[in-house]
């Protein structure tokens, strides 16, 4: 559990941490170090040389702006989990990342950026419809939630770019966020993110992403298709929710705690609880 | 009035210092000049070595040695047998020890090769890195139901087989009666490995001083004196010249009385060859390979029984995994087939077992140490005889109870400390009694279980009786002293891993001197503060030391006595020991303080009588004649998450008879940690090796413990019987919480899930597994 040898940088402006990036080939950067530190101390990293972007001013805090609000690369879960302008199915979803030491030093921006497939928030985010956004020294590109987890670990970050922000809509609906977690990393088995609308009595828009059963975050397609114009009642909801099912396909993945078939059996329990919940608040 | 100490829940004398960070652990010890050692481990279960190249790691800056087993010479030797087999007949025993370095041949993943000394830790391990060892691998035994096949590999090849022991015990006569029978149950039984994840890891800092030709160790050890007393034979010095200090120390749990751990031999070794100070920290990740584990268990059982539920006998053949070498002889397993019977009269047994290698680290005790298991097979016999015949599975217990007038109560075969498996007192139906009241047994089972299941929640009640063999010998000792101020000092050879022992040994001494607890100083675990004893294990501190010391401050009371009525004038029945004086009964002002008394026989000038001894102290023994057996009865309520299988304990309770309370407070936080562990061995941990004998799950991000949101809080009464076998009547508490969590917690959650016709015949549980074990039959399998 001791880190190989690394050199340390500190940027103290994107536009530095592009040129200590350009620099140090290799280098990785960090912010909370939450899954990067635990990965050198195991070995499993040896990038020579850390760039530690944590101080950044500009990628830090929440803004409002119309039926948006962008949230900062290093802003902490706690932060947002306390946060009033956002969604709720994001807000409890940080509030039950890991344990209060987690949250008050782990970043959304390396949280996404990381991409590791029982991670909750890429579930949230692919649900919410927020844009990523991306910056890098040739300047900035937005992707949707939805294309920039592209498979274990993977995300659509190019070589020398970072997470800047994320732009998310606040004019959603009623969201909420369900899991079964891990007991000791806290990570989702399963975690399902829903977020709906609800006019004159029936569903009249309806996003849901799941996450924890696949190599990453997925949008519920079919259970989507599922609700739309319906009552959103306990039989509507556990209708659609089986639907997970057809979303899922084949590419369920198990591990020591959690086999495939399980996860597949458990998903549309943490569907259907996250789609109850929503629907209450979707006023 | 005279304030009693003993009995009381007095809060921890050693709290202040632990809870500020003041207390000493290993790794506070920083000396001027000290190096660092890492070690580089196998990363194969069972492989020849071919070679090894240092060369480049030594070229490393920072870097001050690298040892193989070649360059330790003569030093290189397999470790002592720690436990010599018992006097059972036609045993078969072929001990093999673990050795400080591999050499030739490695036999589980994360066995030392090569010792690396550097000036820090970081340096140690980036040359850990840079050393080549070629491997030829070879297949791994894993399962240990293959160990034995004729076509699996040979972990140790002087040996044909990877038979490490085999024994047979025999009560009664089972064949003979099994036809009598009227119910005959066969079952299956597993009971899977896992690590005691103690808080600390193990750490050892050694310095030899050269001019003074001294070495001190500091080491995270359960027993320093027999640490103390090899390594001196080892290195060739005298007993006197090695202090071994064991520390404040984050928990034992057993694997800390290993000995000898490779890294506990090389360490003063090094520091001798090197005249520096050196210092090993073991990481967790070390921790999952190199500390030892335990409880991998395969169980073939059969009982027997009357139409009226009545045992007649128990037939039980078991596989014991002995891990890849077997230092700590068959104490494992002689506790499973001795606790096996538990509360319960059975005038037949015959248990043979098989203990086998494995290429898996280590096997040694670790808390119930072999008794779970035991504990699991008969608890879940009876509860699937219950079923069969129909019978309650509280009654169809209470039949089989040993009743209070068979005490002691002789189950005819050997126990882990050689002598016969005796209980010494016991009164079983009280406790039972007890534990149906705490957990409401006959309204939740008529009325609550009923009305909860038909609201469609699945709740289950289990309730498990158990017996814990504590307190065996062979000795401890402890020196007790009154100082010239009136504090008192204690001195004893076992060492202490949070149990308390400040506070309850301060206690019986307070008992005996009339002084503060407060005022009571103690000191364990130092070499040289102690000459003699054994350590601290099998649930035998407070039994043994405890009584030691209660000899020892008896024999002080006696000195004060014998001198304060002389200078009293006052005859010794007339005096009181009270708020650290002595004075006469009924005239308080007619007194000596103690530290002025102690001060008085040791002059500074004058004469003195012939034969007097100095001051006020005394040093005594305590050695019983065997274990005391403490016991009791667990019962939880569980709820049932009928699509996840979660299982929530909605109530846990105890009760708990270990004979007399030295503080109850303490107690209660024995049985609290002890349940916290064994809710972990039963429902979260569980380590995984995979067919290479590769660990899947070595660390806390896939190693699963209990946290405190899923460990209930315990509710505990207890019932004290008396131990005959020492003078304070008590029995050991450390390892009964842990034992009888398996058990209920597949019983309980059996009845929960009372509509999906399962029998959980394994430990450990999970949600996932729970899963899998509800759909076998709808599957058909």
């Amino acid at each position: 559990m001791y880190p190989p040898k690394f050199d340390y940088y500190r940027a103290n402006s994107l536009s530095e941490a592009f040129s200590l990036m350009q620099e140090h080939g290799g280098a990785k950067v960090i912010a909370g170090g939450h899954s990067l530190i635990p990965s050198l101390k195991l070995r499993l990293a040896d990038p020579g040389a850390l760039i530690d972007i944590g101080r950044i001013g500009e990628l830090k805090g929440i803004t409002a702006n119309g039926n948006s609000t962008r949230i900062g690369a290093l802003t902490t879960h706690a932060i947002v989990a306390a946060a009033k302008n956002l969604p709720q199915g994001l807000t409890e979803a940080a509030g039950w990342i890991g344990d209060p030491q987690v949250r008050n030093r782990g970043t959304v921006g390396g949280n996404i950026a990381h991409a590791d497939p029982a991670s909750d928030l890429p579930t949230v985010f692919t649900a919410l419809g927020a844009t990523i956004n991306l910056t890098g020294p040739g300047g900035e590109r937005s992707v949707a939630a939805q294309d920039f987890f592209t498979g274990l670990f993977e995300t659509a970050l190019q070589e020398g770019e970072l997470v800047s922000s994320i732009d998310v809509p606040t004019n959603g609906g009623g969201s909420a966020y369900a899991k079964l977690f891990n007991p000791a990393s806290r990570y989702a088995v399963v975690g399902c993110a829903a977020q709906v609308k609800v006019e004159n009595g029936v569903c009249s828009a309806a996003s849901v992403a799941v996450g924890g059963l696949t190599s990453h975050a997925t949008k519920a397609n079919a259970v989507e298709a599922a609700l739309l114009g319906k009552p959103l009642n306990e039989a509507t909801i556990a209708a659609a929710a089986a639907q997970i099912s057809q979303d899922l396909g084949d590419d369920v993945m198990g591990d020591l705690h959690a086999s495939a078939d399980y996860r597949r059996s458990i998903a549309p329990i943490y569907v259907a609880q996250a789609l109850t919940a929503a629907a209450s608040r979707a006023g | 009035m005279t304030t009693r100490y003993f009995g009381q829940p007095i809060k921890r004398n050693e709290d202040p210092r632990l809870l500020t960070g003041q207390a000493l652990f290993t790794d506070d010890v920083h000396l001027p000049n000290m190096l660092h050692v890492a070690f580089l481990r196998s990363d194969y279960a069972h492989a020849h070595i071919r070679s090894i190249n240092v060369s480049a790691a030594q070229a490393i800056p920072g870097v001050v040695a690298i040892y193989t087993a070649d360059d330790l010479g003569d030093y290189w030797r397999p470790g002592p047998l720690l436990v010599p087999p018992p006097p059972v007949k036609d045993l078969i025993f072929n001990p093999r020890m673990q050795v400080p370095l591999a050499k030739n041949k490695v036999r589980h993943v994360g066995e030392p090769i090569v010792v690396i000394v550097a000036e820090s830790r970081y340096i140690a391990e980036d040359a850990a890195q840079q050393i080549f060892v070629d491997f030829e691998p070879l297949p791994a035994v894993v399962d240990i139901e293959k160990a034995l096949a004729p076509d699996a590999p040979v972990i140790h090849p002087d040996l044909a087989h990877n038979l490490n022991a085999h024994v047979i015990q025999r009560k009664g006569d089972y064949a003979a009666i099994r036809d009598q029978a009227a119910v005959l149950i066969k079952r299956r039984f597993l009971y899977d490995r896992g690590t005691a994840a103690a808080m600390e890891n193990r750490g050892i800092v050694a310095d030899w001083d050269a001019k003074n030709e001294q070495l001190t160790m500091w080491d995270t050890t359960q027993a320093p004196i027999p640490i103390r007393n090899g390594i001196a034979a080892m290195l060739g010095l005298s007993e006197r010249q090695v202090r071994v200090v064991a520390p404040f120390i984050g928990g034992g749990f057993g694997p800390k009385i290993m000995m000898f751990y490779p890294e506990e031999v090389l360490l003063p070794w090094i520091s001798m060859r090197l005249n520096r100070p050196v210092k090993w920290i073991e990481d967790r990740s070390e921790n999952f390979y190199a500390t030892t584990q335990e409880r991998g268990q395969v169980h073939e059982a059969e009982i027997a029984l009357t139409r009226d539920g009545r045992v007649l006998g128990i037939h039980d053949l078991f596989l014991h995994d002995a891990g890849a070498y077997a230092p700590y002889g068959l104490t494992v397993a002689l506790n499973s087939q001795c606790t096996l019977l538990g509360q319960y009269d059975v005038p037949h047994y015959y248990s043979e077992f098989k203990a086998v290698f494995t290429n898996k680290p280590i096997v040694t005790p670790y808390r119930g140490a072999g008794r779970q298991h035991g504990v699991f097979v008969m608890e879940r016999l009876l509860d699937i005889a219950a079923k069969e015949l129909g019978i309650d599975r509280v009654e169809i217990r209470r039949r089989n109870l040993i009743p209070p007038e068979k005490f002691p109560y002789n189950n005819e075969i050997i126990y882990q400390d050689f002598a016969p498996l005796i209980y010494d007192s016991g009164n079983y139906a009280p406790a039972l009694d007890k534990a149906l009241a705490l957990i409401d047994y006959t309204n939740f089972i008529q009325t609550e279980q009923p009305r909860l299941r038909a609201e469609g929640k699945l709740v289950g009640l289990g309730l498990v009786t158990y017996v814990e063999g504590t307190g065996i010998g062979p000795y401890e000792g402890a020196k007790v002293t009154i100082e010239t101020s009136g504090r008192v000092s204690v001195a004893t050879g076992i060492g202490t891993q949070g149990q308390g022992h400040y506070t309850v040994f301060a206690q019986v001494v307070a008992e005996q001197l009339g002084v503060n607890v407060e005022n009571v100083r103690l000191v364990t675990g130092d070499t040289a503060e102690f000459y003699w004893g054994a350590g601290t294990f099998a649930s035998r501190g407070a039994v043994v030391a405890g009584n030691a010391i209660h000899a020892a401050a008896v024999k002080v009371r006696q000195k004060i006595l014998k001198r304060a009525s002389e200078d009293l004038e006052a005859a010794e029945e007339d005096l009181e020991l009270v708020d650290g004086t002595v004075r006469v009964k009924g005239s308080p002002s007619t007194a000596i303080k103690l530290g002025e008394l102690a001060a008085r026989l040791n002059p500074l000038r004058g004469a003195v009588k012939p034969g007097a001894e100095p001051g006020l102290e005394a040093t005594d023994y305590f050695g019983p004649e065997r274990g005391a057996t403490a016991s009791g009865v667990h019962a939880m309520i569980v709820e049932v998450d009928p699509e996840t299988m979660q299982v929530e304990i909605k109530k846990y309770i105890a009760v708990h008879d270990c004979g007399v309370v030295i503080n109850p407070m303490i107690l209660e936080g024995q049985i609290q940690g002890g349940v916290a562990q064994g809710i972990g061995n039963a429902f979260y941990e569980q380590l995984i090796f995979d067919e290479n004998g590769q660990l899947l799950n070595a660390s806390f991000m896939d190693y699963l413990l209990p946290t405190a949101d899923t460990v209930p809080r315990v509710e505990m009464d207890h019932v004290e019987t008396r131990s005959p076998l020492n003078p304070l009547g008590i029995k050991g508490a450390g390892e009964a919480g842990a034992i009888p969590v398996g058990p209920l917690f597949a019983q309980a959650v059996e009845d929960a899930l009372i509509g999906y016709n399962i029998e959980i015949l394994e430990i450990p549980l999970s949600p996932n597994r729970l899963f899998e074990l509800v759909l076998e039959p709808q599957q058909g399998s």
